[in-house]
């Protein structure tokens, strides 16, 4: 499969890759290419010029920001991910392994992943739960958005046409904090039918203080489900109160439905997996 | 659309070639430079036959264009041994039955290599899970991971104890 005939332009600054999107409404952004390319193949996509954004050196990497939080360079792959500090939270040392293969891993990148939205990645749920911030660059300047929000349907995102996401920001570790992702995975694809990440902070006496769910898989984009989280802080984390909060993670949400889950064994899957996801997190953070 | 030319290494030799920008790497490899030995397979990013390693690292090479590797060192199955001194992982295939067919070992093997170099003391699950991304639909997985646990015996022998005679 070959795809569509297309102009390709290597970006040598984050500001040629925006002046060329600013001024070509064609133009699209590629880094690892590990969703994109596939969809080109397919003629699924077809944009008339891509804009090769992979070897901009301001989009790599990770590090510590002053006050203890991990900016992780939009080009940074999964593997480097699995590389880099960002392995001291739980919830990400669960959901790098479950995405993809080590091939896709080493190309893939973490801002084309979230760029990219699809309903089914692993990885935006695991942001959604920490509340993971989004940098993102335009020509008139940077700003940040919460994950919350950001991922509006299916590979539509809050990102406008001549903008760049160019990190996403990572709590710092916390002591009283535990995380886990729990995913059902279709064998064939490895995407997610129903994904969770929970991350919780559990204080005195076993109280949840704090929660973070977010759901992949289930509805037409991955989204945070704060009537679990509230229903779970407060609570001591018992398996009743668990069992409780859990079964609010659908709600009364449009779950989608496939050949390989319906709708309603792919609302009991997440069902399932938000309880596994919070049982975990609560385990590790106590 | 115009043609862009290209310069990277492969298998140790500066090589160029005119490709379009939406030539996949495996196009460029097995068309352009005749590298057959890299195989297409599903050619949508999931059995993994067209694995290679691009600086070090095993990637699709169905999945990249051929620009994206423009100045990369690319190493393809025929960059890691030659009839007469194969690679250890070669040898452990042939030795351990790991292939029947043949259509998926170089990608297995290139995906192997990846595994080795980092992890050269693999367990089984850990070879499983490194070829995870890659199908194979006759031989079983069950001697490619013993070809795969085979080849990092001998490999650290090899570092253990350096051939004195070389």
């Amino acid at each position: 499969m070959i795809p569509a005939a297309f102009d390709y332009t290597r970006a040598t600054s984050v500001e040629e890759a925006l002046g060329i999107l600013a001024s070509d409404e064609g133009a699209k952004l590629i880094a690892g290419g590990q969703s994109l390319l596939p969809l080109m193949k397919l003629r699924l996509a077809q944009p008339a010029r891509l804009v090769d954004i992979g070897r901009l050196p301001e989009l790599r990497g990770v590090s510590k920001l002053d006050d203890g939080r991990l900016s992780v360079g939009a080009l940074t792959t999964y593997a480097e991910l699995m590389d880099s500090p960002a392995v001291h939270l739980a919830v990400i040392r669960d959901v790098v392994p479950a995405i993809a293969d080590v091939q896709v891993r080493n190309r893939g990148t973490i801002g084309g992943a979230v760029a990219h939205a699809d309903p089914a990645a692993d990885l935006p749920a695991a942001l959604l739960a920490l509340d993971a911030e989004l940098v993102i660059q335009s020509s008139s300047g940077t700003r940040s958005v919460k994950a919350d929000g950001f991922f509006q349907g299916p590979f539509a995102t809050g990102l406008a046409h001549d903008e760049i996401l160019a990190a996403v920001i990572l709590p710092a570790p916390r002591g009283d904090a535990g995380s886990a992702y729990a995913s059902i995975q279709q064998r064939a694809s490895g995407y997610p039918i129903a994904g969770v990440a929970a991350v919780v902070f559990v204080g005195a006496g076993g109280l949840v203080e704090g929660a973070g769910i977010g759901v992949t898989g289930v509805s037409d984009h991955p989204y945070r489900a704060h009537e679990v989280e509230d229903a779970l802080v407060g609570t001591t984390g018992t398996a009743d109160a668990v069992a409780a909060a859990a079964a609010l993670v659908v709600g009364d949400r449009e779950v989608s439905a496939d050949i390989h889950a319906g709708r309603e064994y792919r609302a009991a899957m997440a069902v399932v997996h938000a309880r596994r996801a919070i049982e975990a997190a609560l385990a590790r953070a106590r | 659309m115009a043609e862009l030319h290209i310069a990277l290494e492969v298998n140790g030799e500066q090589r160029e070639a005119d490709v379009e920008p939406r030539t996949l790497l495996v196009s460029m490899l097995r068309e352009d430079l005749e590298l057959t030995g890299t195989h297409v397979g599903c050619d949508t990013s999931q059995c993994g036959a067209c694995t290679v390693l691009v600086d070090g690292h095993a990637v699709k090479s169905c999945t990249m264009l051929a620009v994206q590797a423009e100045h990369t060192a690319v190493t393809t199955i025929e960059g890691l041994g030659q009839p007469g001194s194969l690679h250890p992982l070669q040898q452990a295939f042939w030795d351990k039955h790991g292939l029947q067919c043949g259509f998926c070992t170089p990608g297995m093997i290139m995906a192997a290599a990846d595994l080795m170099a980092h992890n050269p003391e693999p367990t089984d699950t850990e070879i499983r899970h490194a070829i995870a991304g890659n199908i194979c639909r006759c031989t079983g997985y069950h001697n490619i991971v013993a070809a795969v646990r085979e080849a990092a015996s001998v490999m650290r022998e090899g570092a253990a104890a350096p051939a004195t005679n070389a």
